[in-house]
């Protein structure tokens, strides 16, 4: 009988390999790519079953079949890595969010990455850690995945779709199209950080103070939230587009208008300075880490305590409320005591010349 | 932010506003031109006008860098990306401005031509620099704000020899296009629109001064008054016209002497003299063809000439016929009388200029105050 020796794999090399388009063949490259780097940092039970889809517990709510939530975000960020996180943490917290906001709770996670050839190993690495630890500390793991390469100029380093899965209580409704005419707006901290901190970093531009993106998981606060029993109406997080945008989508859902105090809205002395010099409005600036909440207008001190007492809402505050208009506008008293509409965007924001 | 705070402080606002309306006269009316896009976009951003009485009107003009651009010019642009295969940079409003065909800068890169914006002259070079195969224009557009660093721009890529590099001049000048507004029929002959004064440029000013305009005020006895683009500013300029008007008096006032002197920056116009000349004719959207209002690349400078390099011939094209814009760089028309503002004509599909800049009046207009329109 031969003395066969098991097979010798020399493993990825994590400090100077790069992507080649063997790792996305379904041969043994991939297989290695997926068990050395994915399922190193992603691992978990049923990541492990290593079959193409994860089988996973009906889920239960009160011993009862529970309602699921799902929703799906692909993330396409340049720069790949910017101040306060990295597409990997990103990709997490954009879909548990997605899922978060729509009062349920985030299960599982499924990742589906397209790698573009040449783009180095040490920093998907970075990457695929980053994101493992924004999974262990949102509590949602990736059960999932799937990875394919295309060749070198199809691809921009790194593009991440995820999915998230959640359940959502009985009886629990939130949703754009509830907002109600004496209804308040409440934001759950400062707006603008992401996209300011992403748009200086793109354009070389450095500040006194560093200008960190607010990507987070909001499930906690979120879970806080509801906790309080108030009569929350539709929470949101205004990503692309920023508060501008959200608004005017659930001022158009629900049928009413909105009128909003300036002077109340939290935006941070550095990045209103960011967008003064980029001639931006951070009320269009995307974010990664916020929440619109709109509830009856009597259970908003009580939300807001809630909010406040959790770090991703010390911030907190209350920033205008739902009015009556068959026009569906969201304006603004500015501070400056005039009127004006907080209109959203035909598209990206370009800077002015004068 | 400190030094930009206190010009938004909405008590001292309400203070010059309570100013102004004890100070306005009431059987009289007061229309003042803000001549800047940067005033216009205060004025609706901070919902200045709801701070003015019922008689004091602002006029729009067309001080907006982006909306006095004529297609032809844009259509030159899309033509050195798209047939020299160039690299083209420009400003960033500048890449939504309609052209012929249905393009636009940026739809013209969706084509795969090669548009990149830039925030600087500077980025202009580097890209010169970094692309020493590829022909790079910078297509240069603004008023006396943006002219200096496209002046040094030249300079410097001549020193570097940077034969790669040239610009598509199109730089326009402040006091051609005032003069041409008050020797219009509707100003001068007729009475359409009536002009008491003007709120005069702040970026600009600080830049050729304040003397320029002492001609309006001699020749046409108009008020002018140099403002800062920060709401207060404005508040106040608005201020110092009515008590203009209401003494009789046409002087030019200068509220922004925190940046404006009566010379302005004499440095930044010695280069720009070095570099550039008066073109004799340009045509400005709305204005029409308006004689020694633009500025062209001197001889000396002719290697960087991007007209000069690519054999470019400028042809008019006529704006959309449904399209009011050249009524609005006027004044001679309002946003709201345009038949296909906010309905064919929005920001997500501009058919006129002014609807691209949120300096525009349109775009100005529909962003921040529709809502007045639809009571």
């Amino acid at each position: 009988m031969a003395d066969v020796k098991r097979g010798y794999v020399r493993p990825l090399d994590l400090k100077n390999g790069r992507v080649d388009l063997t790792h996305g063949s379904g041969g043994r490259a991939m297989v290695q790519l997926i068990s050395e780097l994915f399922a190193h940092h992603l691992g978990n039970e049923y990541l492990g079953q290593g079959n193409d889809g994860a089988v996973l517990p009906a889920p239960m709510l009160d011993g009862k079949p529970a309602r699921l939530v799902m929703s799906t975000d692909s993330h396409v960020v340049s720069p790949l890595f910017f101040p306060g996180g990295d597409i990997g943490c990103l990709s997490v917290h954009g879909t548990v969010n997605d899922v978060a906001v729509m009062g349920a709770t985030p299960l599982y996670l499924a990742a589906g990455f397209i790698l573009e050839e040449g783009f180095a190993l040490s920093e998907l690495a970075r990457i695929v850690e980053s994101m493992a630890a924004a999974a262990r500390s949102a509590g949602v793991p990736v059960v999932t995945g799937d990875t394919k390469v295309v060749e070198r100029g199809k691809g921009d380093g790194v593009f991440i779709t995820t999915t998230a899965v959640g359940v959502l209580p009985e009886g629990l409704e939130l949703g754009g199209s509830r907002a109600r005419p004496g209804d308040v707006v409440l934001v759950s901290g400062s707006m603008g950080d992401h996209g300011v901190a992403i748009m200086s970093q793109r354009e070389n531009l450095s500040f006194d103070a560093p200008i960190v993106s607010d990507t987070a998981a909001l499930n906690g606060l979120i879970a806080a939230m509801l906790a309080t029993g108030a009569d929350i109406r539709c929470l949101r997080d205004p990503t692309r587009g920023g508060l501008a945008a959200t608004l005017n989508e659930i001022a158009g859902q629900s049928g009413v208008g909105m009128m909003l105090k300036e002077s109340a809205i939290p935006v941070k002395p550095v990045v209103a300075a960011a967008c003064e010099l980029l001639g931006l409005d951070p009320l269009n600036v995307a974010n990664e880490g916020k929440l619109i909440a709109i509830c009856a207008s009597a259970d908003a001190p009580m939300l807001l305590a809630a909010m406040r007492a959790h770090p991703l809402g010390q911030d907190a505050a209350l920033i205008g409320e739902v009015s009556f208009d068959t026009h569906h506008f969201v304006q603004l008293s500015t501070a400056f005591g005039g009127r004006r509409i907080v209109d959203w965007l035909a598209s990206d924001q370009l800077p002015r010349i004068c | 932010m400190k030094y930009i705070d206190e010009f938004r402080d909405g008590e001292v606002a309400q203070s010059i506003a309570g100013k102004i309306a004890h100070s306005v006269q009431g059987d009289r009316r007061y229309s003042f031109m803000e001549f800047c896009g940067g005033h216009t976009h205060a004025i609706s951003r901070y919902g200045l006008s709801d701070l003015l009485p019922q008689n004091v009107r602002m006029v729009h003009g067309p001080g907006c860098p982006v909306c006095v651009l004529p297609i032809g010019r844009v259509d030159m642009a899309i033509h050195l990306a798209l047939q020299q295969n160039v690299i083209l940079c420009t400003y960033g409003d500048t890449l939504r401005v309609p052209a012929s065909n249905g393009l636009s800068l940026m739809k013209a890169k969706a084509r795969g031509g090669d548009i990149r914006m830039v925030y600087s002259t500077l980025d202009a070079l580097r890209l010169a620099r970094e692309n020493p195969q590829r022909q790079v224009v910078f297509f240069a557009i603004g008023f006396e704000t943006t002219t200096p660093p496209t002046a040094l721009a030249i300079q410097q890529a001549q020193l570097e020899q940077l034969s790669n590099f040239s610009v598509l001049c199109c730089h326009v000048l402040t006091p051609a296009a005032i003069s041409q507004i008050l020797e219009s029929p509707e100003v001068r002959q007729w009475g359409t629109v009536p002009i008491d004064g003007f709120i005069g440029p702040a970026h600009v000013s600080t830049v050729i001064g304040s003397r320029p305009y002492e001609f309006f005020a001699e020749e046409y006895r108009k008020p002018v008054v140099i403002a800062g683009f920060e709401p207060l500013d404005v508040m106040q300029a608005i201020l110092m016209l009515v008590r203009q008007v209401n003494e009789g008096r046409a002087e030019v006032e200068n509220e922004f002497s925190r940046a404006v002197t009566r010379e302005g920056n004499l440095k930044a116009q010695e280069r720009v003299a070095e570099v550039f000349e008066l073109r004799r004719e340009f045509e400005w959207r709305g204005l029409g063809l308006v004689p020694y209002s633009a500025l062209q690349i001197r001889e000396k400078y002719a290697a960087f000439d991007a007209e000069r390099r690519f054999h470019l011939e400028y042809q008019s094209v006529p704006d959309n016929k449904a399209c009011e814009c050249g009524a609005i760089l006027r004044g001679v028309k309002r946003p709201q009388d345009c038949k296909i503002f906010g309905t064919v004509c929005t920001p997500e599909n501009p058919i006129g200029s002014c609807m691209v800049s949120s300096e525009g009046a349109c775009a100005a207009h529909y962003s921040y105050g529709r809502y007045k329109d639809m009571n």
